[in-house]
């Protein structure tokens, strides 16, 4: 199977160890691994931040990259999300009825990666191997906008070694929420504290999900903390095997 | 038409220019596919009915029709009950006989004053729902006016059993006539009055009476 | 010019270091969410009667003017006043009216939140007349000079230790405990006189019915009755929102609103009344239809679906931001979710205050889960921030345009059109953040940023972004 990476800007920025573990996990499976290099952003961030009218040209720019692809794949459920239920607003917006059409026949050809290998492939054990205690948190966007229900669990359980730790007040925002963890940031941290004190609770060392902004503000606060927890993406774990420990 | 009337109006129907104008009201289809008919009967519909109202802190107790006068004297005498309100049109062959009744006709109404120092109120009721353990009042006879079963602290209620229903949209038609056609007032009452306004702790009684006794009465 | 209100940032802050306030939120929240869940988890057609309510709302605003002249005419044939204000001012006007006709001092009232939106109580005490509050939350906010801070319980910030303080010494009891019966029974023997003596009640409503005239109080305490059956002249303030088409609507609505709301099977009481009943209640009743911003609310065909609210406060119960930060940061008698969508349409987004409000909000989407009648909040919330960066970008002051955030989106947004651009901001932010980046991590960042790196490391961007990376591994 052929599968278009969409990165993300932030990932491939920040966090490009998630894009490697990907790539490798996927290969791994036996898929060749595209990735088109004119991929920017989705526009979530803009979007969601007002800035309405700067997500048309990035949501034009989406389709002029990945218009042909068969399966286009993105390690981070926000930025599906985004694309899932905010792309067709930005096409009415734009009042071109072209791209409305064009967006809603790509809308069902974009995955995130645990609903890609668990609902489209079927797979729940990828062969890992990641000898901790884990944790898990599920992002608010992954299971209040993208449904991806237990995906990521189910992939988990299968991995070897690992030891699953359940999150008491999984289902509660850890606080990042976009720009608000900027402009709102006490209130931001506020909520974060109490996800952080969940999170140690549990003894784990890795924290994981399938976003890495909710990741990168979660790791951030334990870092700060000297916390021995980590925060690692999903695609991370789930790449890991017996070889490359 | 008064000004703000013609105005209020007039802003309506320029923030709604995009519903055309020959869309009628049922043309937004409503689908009622939540539960409307309940399906138990007979004892099962009662034991839930004791169940739920229980829950309430209601006293609640199942009782034979021939029972009714002796168990009426038995709930008024553990709340010490004597002076009891009796709504127009309540039989008065139920009254136990060590009972003091203060009876409410149209022609001579209690006095708010007069009932708020009376012991507590026998009343009949329109209809009863299970599934939230509700009773229903409709202010017709043996229930009378609404503040008959609101200013004294303790309320009696006498529930037929062939007045159960089992669910919230059963209840409301089974009082829709009477709202239609007379206009009279509807109470529903779901166990004693209560707050949870202190941190949200539920306490029964504020206003309303903070005793509530159901007599659900079979045969 | 409208009143500029604080934002939601400038005030949160205060709140969220008062522990007490924390810790009475967080207890009161998670213990109501915890029932609801439960509450409404019994339901098999709770979805079906979401979406029933949801419909149901939706046919009443597209058809607004039809439904309020009909409720008007069944009001009046059963004996009913109808009164119409377009706004706050007009409203008081007509009600200090009808009280000084009645030749009183001295009014009660049952909670309603419509009543505090236009300030109901300041305007009566202008005139001389006392409005006393009659719910016991009502009347601990108005007995401490307070706001209220909660849609259903607008005391939810104090505790029992407080409000024991507060009745020792405004309702001159000594030696009350903090027993919430023994609370409760003192505001019960406070407030007995005042009803049996009052000659008007004030009230809000939960619903009106447009097909019978009937109006709907939905209460715990039996206040509510009171107010409503006791004095002779009864008047109800209500929202032309708050309509329902037909009685038999009820089925759908008095399912949703108790569960959502105090997580019961059904609150204690519902009155239901129809004009004037000859020798039961009130023998004249007044309806006040009120606008104050409802129509505006109404031409937005995204946030017209704000109106559907029917009070019940299941998302402030759930929200995690309205959890730590309490109602009163929110400057509004709306707090919580739809107070972040519902303040701002009613307001209008020119208000500093207002317009902070659609961005006190995570988008977690809790709220949008627990809603019974489907508001999408997230959505109304995104679609408000457009509306607010649309009308910066329009009539914004400079400083609004040299506002760090708006100029960082706007060179992103530029990056993002094209692939060369974007790789040559990356490259600029990989060298740039050198002067921040300390043992592996940045600490402390400046300006805008500095509220993340306050609390919060940042990882430093790789050397080696994933694109530099798949270029050199297909090379």
């Amino acid at each position: 199977m052929r599968i278009s990476l969409f990165i993300t800007c932030f990932n491939d920025t920040l966090f490009p160890e998630t894009g490697k573990a990907m790539v490798r996990l996927l290969e791994r499976l036996g898929h060749t691994v595209d990735f088109p290099f004119e991929q920017t952003c989705c526009g979530q961030m803009h979007y969601n931040t007002g800035y309405q009218e700067e997500a048309i040209p990035l949501v034009r720019k989406f389709i002029d990259v990945f218009g042909d692809a068969e399966y286009i794949v993105a390690p981070s459920a926000s930025c599906v999300a985004m694309i899932h239920e905010f792309y067709p607003k930005v096409a009415e917006r734009s009042g071109d009825a072209q791209l409305a059409k064009e967006v809603e026949e790509i809308i069902p050809k974009v995955y995130e990666l645990s609903q890609f290998l668990v609902d489209e492939l079927g797979i729940e054990d990828v062969g890992a191997y990641y000898p901790h205690k884990v944790t898990f948190h599920p992002t608010c966007h992954s299971i209040r906008m993208l449904h991806v229900g237990d995906a990521p669990l189910k992939l988990l359980r299968k991995v070897k070694g690992l030891e699953l730790e359940e999150l008491p007040g999984a289902l509660e925002c850890c606080g990042f929420g976009g720009t608000f963890a900027v402009k709102n940031a006490d209130t931001s941290m506020a909520m974060l504290s109490d996800k952080m004190k969940n999170i140690e609770s549990t003894g784990a060392k890795a924290c994981t999900s399938i976003d890495n902004s909710c990741l990168m503000h979660i790791g951030g606060g334990l870092s700060r903390k000297g916390s021995d927890t980590k925060a690692v993406h999903l695609a991370e774990i789930l790449a890991s095997t017996e070889e490359n420990q | 038409m008064s000004k703000a009337k013609d105005e209020i109006l007039h802003r309506i129907q320029s923030a709604l220019k995009e519903v055309p104008a020959d869309e009628k009201r049922e043309d937004v289809a409503v689908n009622r596919e939540y539960i409307q008919k309940g399906n138990l009967s007979g004892e099962e519909l009662v034991t839930l009915f004791v169940e739920r109202s229980g829950e309430y802190q209601a006293t609640v107790k199942r009782i034979k029709k021939e029972e009714l006068k002796d168990e009426i004297s038995k709930a008024c005498d553990r709340h010490k009950a004597i002076k009891m309100v009796i709504p127009a049109g309540f039989k008065t062959d139920w009254l136990p006989d060590l009972l003091e009744p203060q009876f409410d006709d149209s022609g001579a109404p209690l006095s708010h004053d007069e009932l708020d120092q009376l012991d507590g109120v026998i009343s009949t009721c329109a209809l009863a729902v299970a599934q939230t353990g509700t009773i229903i009042l409709d202010a017709g006879a043996g229930q009378g006016r609404r503040v008959l079963s609101l200013l004294p602290d303790y309320h009696l209620c006498i529930v037929r059993e062939d007045q159960i229903v089992e669910t919230v949209p059963e209840g409301f038609a089974g009082v829709s006539d009477q709202v239609k056609k007379e206009g009279r007032p509807i109470t529903f009452i779901s166990g004693p009055s209560a707050t949870s306004d202190i941190e949200l702790n539920r306490v029964e009684g504020v206003h309303g009476p903070r005793k509530l006794d159901i007599l659900v009465v079979g045969g | 010019m409208s009143r500029q209100t604080p934002t939601f940032q400038e005030t949160a802050d205060a709140y969220l270091n008062n522990t007490q306030l924390r810790e009475n939120l967080g207890h009161a929240t998670h213990t109501i969410r915890d029932k609801r869940a439960d509450i409404v988890g019994e339901m098999p057609d709770w979805e079906h009667l979401r979406e029933a309510g949801n419909k149901l709302k939706k046919r009443v605003m597209r058809h607004l003017d039809s439904y309020l002249l009909q409720l008007e005419a069944s009001v009046q044939e059963a004996g009913g006043h109808v009164h119409w204000a377009r706004d706050a001012e007009e409203a008081n006007d007509i009600i200090t009216g009808l009280v000084k006709q009645q030749q009183v001092d001295e009014v009660v009232k049952v909670k309603s939140i419509t009543t505090d939106e236009i300030k109901l109580n300041e305007a009566l005490k202008k005139e001389g007349i006392q409005a006393l509050e009659t719910d016991l939350a009502e009347l601990i906010v108005q007995l401490a000079e307070d706001e209220p801070s909660h849609i259903l319980v607008p005391a939810i910030h104090k505790n029992r230790k407080e409000i024991r303080d507060l009745f020792r010494e405004k309702l001159n009891n000594k030696e009350l405990t903090d027993r919430p019966e023994d609370l409760a029974e003192a505001a019960r023997l406070y407030l007995r006189k005042k009803f049996l003596s009052a000659k008007v009640g004030i009230s809000g409503a939960n619903f009106g019915v447009a097909d019978t005239g009937t109006i709907a109080v939905v209460e715990s305490e039996g206040n509510g009755r009171m107010c409503t059956t006791l004095p002779e002249t009864l008047i109800t303030v209500m929202g032309i929102e708050k309509l329902i088409p037909t009685w038999q609507d009820f089925e759908v609505f008095m399912q949703l609103l108790p569960r959502s709301s105090t997580a019961e099977r059904m609150n204690p009481y519902n009155s239901f009344w129809t004009g004037v009943t000859p020798g039961d209640g009130p023998q004249e009743f007044h309806l006040v239809l009120l606008d104050n911003g409802r129509t505006n609310v109404l031409a937005d065909e995204v946030g017209r679906q704000t109106l559907n609210c029917i009070r019940c406060s299941a998302c402030l119960n759930v929200c995690p931001v309205y959890e730590r930060t309490g109602g009163h940061a929110y400057h509004s008698v709306y707090p919580g979710p739809i107070g972040a969508i519902l303040t701002p349409q009613l307001k209008g987004i020119e208000d500093d205050g207002a317009a902070s409000l659609p961005y006190a909000s995570s988008l977690c989407g809790a709220c949008y889960e627990v809603c019974p009648v489907k508001i999408d909040i997230p959505k109304v919330l995104v679609h408000l921030r457009g509306k607010i960066v649309d009308e910066k970008k329009r009539n914004g002051s400079l400083k609004a345009k040299l506002d760090p955030e708006h100029v960082g989106l706007k060179l992103m947004a530029q990056a993002f059109k094209n692939s060369k651009r974007y790789e040559r901001a990356q490259k600029l932010a990989q060298t740039g953040q050198n002067i921040f980046v300390k043992d592996g991590k940045i600490s402390s960042l400046p300006g805008y940023l500095s509220g993340w790196s306050a609390m919060r490391d940042l990882k430093p961007i790789p050397k080696e972004t994933f694109r530099e990376w798949w270029r050199n591994r297909n090379e």
